[in-house]
């Protein structure tokens, strides 16, 4: 039998539509997150829940002090254009990382701030996990304290949830695991004497009693995979943004912890 | 809170907090490094030491080293007559055993610290108080330091 | 060159009455070089701390803290303090290079 081209065409068209409309749902293999306080001592707890003693407050100052202070070529501040910050980005990290139709990618909310300075002020883009830039980004961060994670995969967001989620199945390293190794099929165990964590992203950028000063999540996510005896790529890539994309997603009603103390 | 059953950290907790917790006096001079026994000699110039008055508040079990909560408490009346002068502060096992020294005087109407320090690996922290009247005390308790699981 | 002295954080109870003992806390950003790391030629990274804190009460000492290494990094070290009337609190910290960093507050009993 033979189908007129025109009606040809138009169904694997309708049949593409259809197919590309619906992506199934991501399997979620955590259904009800715990946040990493849950796996936390008392003590370092005591520190995170004062926001006095809690040393991430320092660099929330230094955060809030810059957004104040004019930078660049254009020499405004982002208060120039976002005025108070507990306003204006309250919600934010919350809903990051976020798809960026610009670009035409998943950005986080480090590279966000960056592009506000390179593209609006004319500003030099702040190395990623250098003091100014978690100082920005925890002081960001703290307006979405207490505010469920949310991040939207939905639409062009999709293709980079999947990279980050094949990243985060894929064993590496010496050690060969995958993130789920331990954060999936291990937590709530001892490793050694670290009690193992579902490693949910929701309290980053963290104080870490190890590093003594605040790390970004990319950072975190480098030890990892050194941990691993893996070849960790560079922070700020795609992959580690794809990752945090998926962590993201996966942290999902979690509320914000920001700044949160961690060991 | 913490899944599965109760592992090897809430055990080392629990036997770690009921040492703390320990009314047992064990005299201060036995089982110091000579480190932290010079530098406790040093402080109590041939004076001796009474084990009373003093209580560390610490965590049983630090999860990481680096920052670990103190809270010294000395009974005192904090009077111009009768009050904490100083208190000085040791680890026993840390690669120098001075951790700091604290002067008082009776405007705090308290004698009480507050501060994190810096423990290297498990052990006793140690605390010396001298008085306005010239009493010496001494006290100490056990901290458990866990070596992280990873690699830090 | 030192390692940066940060901005203090002082906070003291909003209301104060006379005769009531307070909480004075502070907190400030420093590194608190050991002495003890190795960088990554193997070269010891010499020790840098703050070493001294002190609190005085319209001049008078009140408190102070000779630091060591094993202090942790960005310093918290609260105290208490009993209020006896409106006096000015002035509080200093100083590094192994004798800099120094001051932050002062206002007891305002009501």
């Amino acid at each position: 039998m033979r189908v007129a081209p025109q009606l040809l065409a138009l169904t694997l068209l309708a049949a593409g539509v259809a197919l590309a409309a619906d992506p199934p749902a991501p399997n979620r293999p955590i259904p009800n997150p715990q946040s990493g306080r849950h796996f936390a001592t008392e003590a370092t707890l005591s520190i995170q829940d004062d926001d006095f003693q809690n040393p991430a407050f320092l660099w929330v100052e230094e955060g809030e002090q810059a957004w104040a202070h004019p930078a660049g070529a254009a020499n405004t501040a982002c208060a120039t254009c976002h005025q108070d910050a507990a306003q204006t980005m309250r919600g934010v990290r919350a809903r990051y990382p976020a798809f960026d139709p610009r670009l035409g990618r998943v950005v986080t909310l480090e590279q966000r701030i960056n592009q506000c300075r390179t593209e609006h002020m004319g500003a030099p883009a702040l190395p990623i996990d250098s003091r100014p830039l978690n100082a920005m980004a925890t002081y960001v961060g703290l307006q979405s304290r207490g505010m469920p994670v949310q991040v939207d995969i939905s639409g062009p967001a999709r293709p980079f949830f999947d990279a980050g989620e094949r990243f985060y199945n894929t064993r590496r390293g010496q050690l060969d695991m995958r993130c789920g190794s331990c954060h999936e099929d291990n937590y709530g165990r001892s490793l050694r004497a670290d009690l193992l964590s579902q490693g949910m992203s929701n309290g980053f950028p963290t104080y870490r009693l190890k590093e003594q000063r605040v790390i970004s999540l990319q950072f975190r996510l480098q030890g990892c995979v050194n941990d691993v005896r893996g070849q960790a790529p560079p922070m700020g890539g795609e992959e580690f943004t794809n990752l945090e994309f998926y962590l993201a997603w996966r942290a999902e009603g979690l509320p914000v912890e920001a700044p949160s103390v961690r060991r | 809170m913490r899944q599965k059953q109760m592992g090897r950290r809430q055990g080392l907790a629990l036997a770690a907090g009921l040492i703390g917790l320990s009314l047992v006096p064990r005299p201060a001079s036995a089982q110091m490094s000579a480190a932290a026994r010079a530098a406790v000699d040093k402080v109590l110039a041939g004076r001796s030491a009474e084990e009373a008055g003093i209580t560390l508040r610490l965590p049983p079990i630090a999860e990481n080293g680096n920052t670990v909560p103190m809270t010294i408490l000395v009974d005192s009346p904090m009077t111009d007559a009768d009050h904490i002068k100083a208190i000085h502060v040791f680890a026993d096992k840390n690669p120098t055993p001075e951790v700091a020294s604290f002067k008082l005087t009776p405007a705090m109407g308290r004698a009480q610290v507050d501060t994190r320090i810096r423990l290297g690996q498990t052990q006793d922290v140690i605390a010396v108080a001298e008085t306005s009247t010239g009493r010496m005390l001494i006290g100490h308790v056990e901290v458990k330091v866990t070596i992280g699981g990873c690699g830090g | 060159m030192s390692a940066p002295i940060g901005q203090p954080r002082v906070r003291l109870p909003q209301q104060v009455k006379v005769g009531e003992t307070i909480e004075v806390r502070t907190l400030i950003s420093h590194i608190m070089e050991t002495g003890q790391r190795r960088n990554q030629e193997g070269a010891i990274v010499p020790r840098d701390i703050i070493r001294n804190f002190v609190c005085t009460m319209d001049g008078a000492v009140v408190f102070s803290m000779d630091l060591a290494p094993a202090i942790s990094a960005n310093p918290y070290i609260a105290f208490p303090l009993k209020v006896t009337g409106p006096a000015t609190l002035e509080m200093v910290w100083t590094n192994d290079a004798g800099e120094q960093r001051k932050a002062s507050a206002q007891l305002r009993p009501s």
